[in-house]
């Protein structure tokens, strides 16, 4: 299944450009995910993550650049090489993009019925385990996506991002609207599933904890482009005024500290 | 029984190899051919690869207690897995199966059609109720004109009314000259096509000209309202608005109703000039009844009252098809999907409405000698 070689990175973009009108949102931007880490990304508010993210996983055409995922340029691929190449995707939309006309465990069986061809039954069994998994009760698995909190559909779209056990796991604010129980939970889990899988994560988020529990990496969008891709200690030290601001600010202080202590 | 997942010496079980998703089906068929009892000692070396569905069918097999444990009797496993087997133990640490107990056929069919009846006696009832709430907001209203929201009517107004000119009229003629049609071929045998234009003039003032009018805006006003007012119940719009203290009554229902209110009687009264106007040429052209005659039959023997009734009838379509688009948007709950299935319902309940009311009032009309 695996066919990158460790030392190739699972991601790697370059020259990346990409205009709405005349809104420049990306400026030749570059960025590489190595196989096995995960990469916090932050960045402001309509900096361009999501749109980012977009670009990786072939949603959003780049006006100029090359992405390369898993080792191939998804953009030169006829459909179905493009679509086994994106099942080994798992992606959790900022939004949580569940199929309003399914229920919980449907929503999540659907791609392993779909692409592994299990029988109805096992696919919702083990939906109901990856339920449970995110925190969710299998109880919920019958409850259709409307019915749901926000925090709640953020745990569903995890588990039917993790569904299929992915290569690369792309993840937008998935921490946003849980409790801080359920963060913390969620930043345990990521950790525990790419120690056992070793994948690849792609994570955008503002959730300062989540930084400093889960990333081995942090990259910063800024100013149309990634201004600084490293570990976290030495993004805190860049030279410039939003990162200080960020990393060295009131919540920024408070989350680093309570991590030095642990 | 050696396989490529699990190797059997003796009395002990060791399981080994790819405990992936890919081969979630033939390893779990492998696993049930096992008797669990018989193996008194399973050995973990360590996986090849284990993801989260091997790892299910692992717990299984060990069950949640002892794969929860994992930790102090598999040292040979890689703490990865470990990690991994012991999560998904504590994941499955709870009731998996969902009972689900299948009725009786035919007790559910019952009960579908029970569900239906009381639906639609609810929805009536419903119905009933926001025409209510409509009337309690529109009253107070009424009689201090700066709060009329003269912009948001004008606006409606145009995009339900006048927009809607061109489809209205093509749609009117054409139902004329095809009234014409039917009208002369029968009424040839009896050498009375002449009657033709009594036939367009009468069925276009008293019924078609409305009718089809509102029917049109039935299925292009009403599912607009319902899609509107939808989209924006679904994005929790009028919740932002009753939490602003405004009411959303007198912002969005009102001024559609009164844009309906203004908007159909016109549009029946273009609907009957140019049904008629259908009529007169399809006489004209084949059943040689010229122009003037035409117009004089209908001054002389088409009297106004059947304009009256027909016109009569519009502004109670009016009202019925805008109250029950909106009262459909105002249903939308949560999803998208409700959107569409409320809009689709609102044009359904709007036609049937408009034609059961047409109905009881020709019986009417008729009783009265209107
Ligand atoms: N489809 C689109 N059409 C036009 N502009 C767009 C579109 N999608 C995104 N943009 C613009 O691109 C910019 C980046 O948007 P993006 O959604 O990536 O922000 P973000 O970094 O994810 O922000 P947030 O943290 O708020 O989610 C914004 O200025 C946005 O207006
Ligand atoms: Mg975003």
């Amino acid at each position: 299944m695996s066919g990158t070689d460790d030392q190739e990175p699972v991601i790697r973009v370059k020259g990346l450009v990409n205009r709405f009108g005349d809104h420049t949102v990306h400026e030749n931007l570059d960025l590489t995910v190595e196989k096995g880490e995960i990469l916090g990304v932050v960045g402001g508010s309509g900096t361009g993550k999501s749109v980012l993210l977009r670009s990786i996983i072939g949603l959003q055409r780049p006006n100029e650049g090359t992405i390369e995922v898993l080792g191939t340029d998804l953009s030169t691929l006829d459909n179905e090489a493009r679509s086994r190449v994106e099942r080994r995707f798992g992606v959790l939309f900022q939004q949580g993009a569940l199929f309003s006309s399914l229920n919980l465990q449907e929503n999540i069986a659907l791609p392993l019925i779909e692409h592994i061809g299990l029988p109805r039954e096992d696919a919702e069994y083990l939906a109901r385990i990856k339920l449970s998994l995110v925190g969710l009760s299998p109880e919920d698995a019958l409850k259709t996506p409307e019915s749901l909190s926000g925090g709640m559909i953020k745990r569903a779209a995890l588990a039917r991002a993790l569904a299929l056990d992915p290569d690369i796991l792309f993840l937008d604010e998935p921490t946003a609207g849980l409790d801080p129980i359920g963060a913390a939970a969620f930043d345990h889990l990521i950790k525990t599933l790419r120690d056992a899988l070793g994948f690849s994560v792609f994570l955008v988020t503002h959730d300062l904890d989540t930084l400093h529990a889960a990333c081995d990496r942090v990259a910063v969008l800024s100013q149309k482009r990634v201004l600084v891709a490293d570990t976290l200690e030495n993004v805190a030290q860049t030279d410039d005024e939003w990162v200080q601001e960020y990393f060295n600010g009131p919540r920024g202080r408070a989350a680093a500290s309570s991590f030095v202590q642990e | 029984m050696p396989t490529q997942w699990f190797k059997r010496e003796g009395n002990t079980l060791t399981l080994q190899g790819e405990w992936t998703l890919e081969h979630y089906a033939t390893l779990k068929k492998a696993l049930d051919g096992l008797d669990p009892k018989a193996n008194a000692e399973i050995k973990l070396l360590g996986f090849e690869r284990i993801d989260t569905a091997g790892a299910a069918l692992l717990v299984n097999l060990l069950g949640v207690e002892r794969a929860g444990q994992v930790d102090e009797w598999a040292s040979d496993l890689p703490k990865s897995q470990r990690a991994l087997i012991m999560r998904i133990a504590s994941a499955m640490d709870v009731s998996l199966t969902l009972d689900t107990d299948t009725p009786n056929r035919l007790v559910s069919m019952l009960a579908g059609i029970g569900a239906q009846v009381e639906g639609l006696y609810r929805q009536q009832r419903e119905l009933l109720g926001f025409i209510g709430l409509v009337l309690a907001t529109a009253l107070p209203i009424m009689i201090n004109p700066r709060r009329w929201r003269v912009t948001a009517t004008v606006a409606h107004v145009q995009q339900s009314g006048l927009n809607a000119v061109p489809i209205v009229m093509l749609l009117t003629f054409m139902v004329g000259a095809v009234v014409a049609f039917l009208g002369a071929t029968v009424l040839q045998s009896f050498g009375a096509t002449v009657y033709t234009i009594n036939l367009v003039a009468f069925s276009f003032l008293r019924e078609f000209g409305v009718l089809l009018a509102a029917i049109l805006l039935a299925g292009r006003t009403a599912s607009a309202f319902t899609a509107q007012l939808g989209a924006m119940k679904s994005n929790e719009e009028i919740d932002a608005l009753k939490a602003l203290g405004l009411d959303p009554i007198e912002l969005l229902v009102l001024p559609r109703i009164l844009a309906m209110l203004v908007s159909l009687p016109l549009l029946a009264f273009i609907g009957m000039l140019s049904g008629l106007l259908g009529g007169a040429v399809v006489s004209a052209v084949s059943l040689d009844i010229p122009f003037y005659q035409f117009m004089n039959t209908l001054q002389e023997s088409v009297s106004l009252n059947h304009f009256l009734v027909g016109l009569a009838k519009a502004p109670v379509f009016a009202f019925i098809i805008a109250v029950i688009g909106c009262l459909e948007g105002f249903k939308v709950a949560g999803s998208a999907q409700s959107v569409g299935a409320h809009t689709t319902s609102s044009v359904v309940q709007s036609i049937f409405m408009v034609i059961l009311i047409d109905a009881l009032a020709a019986l009417f009309f008729m009783e009265m000698g209107w």
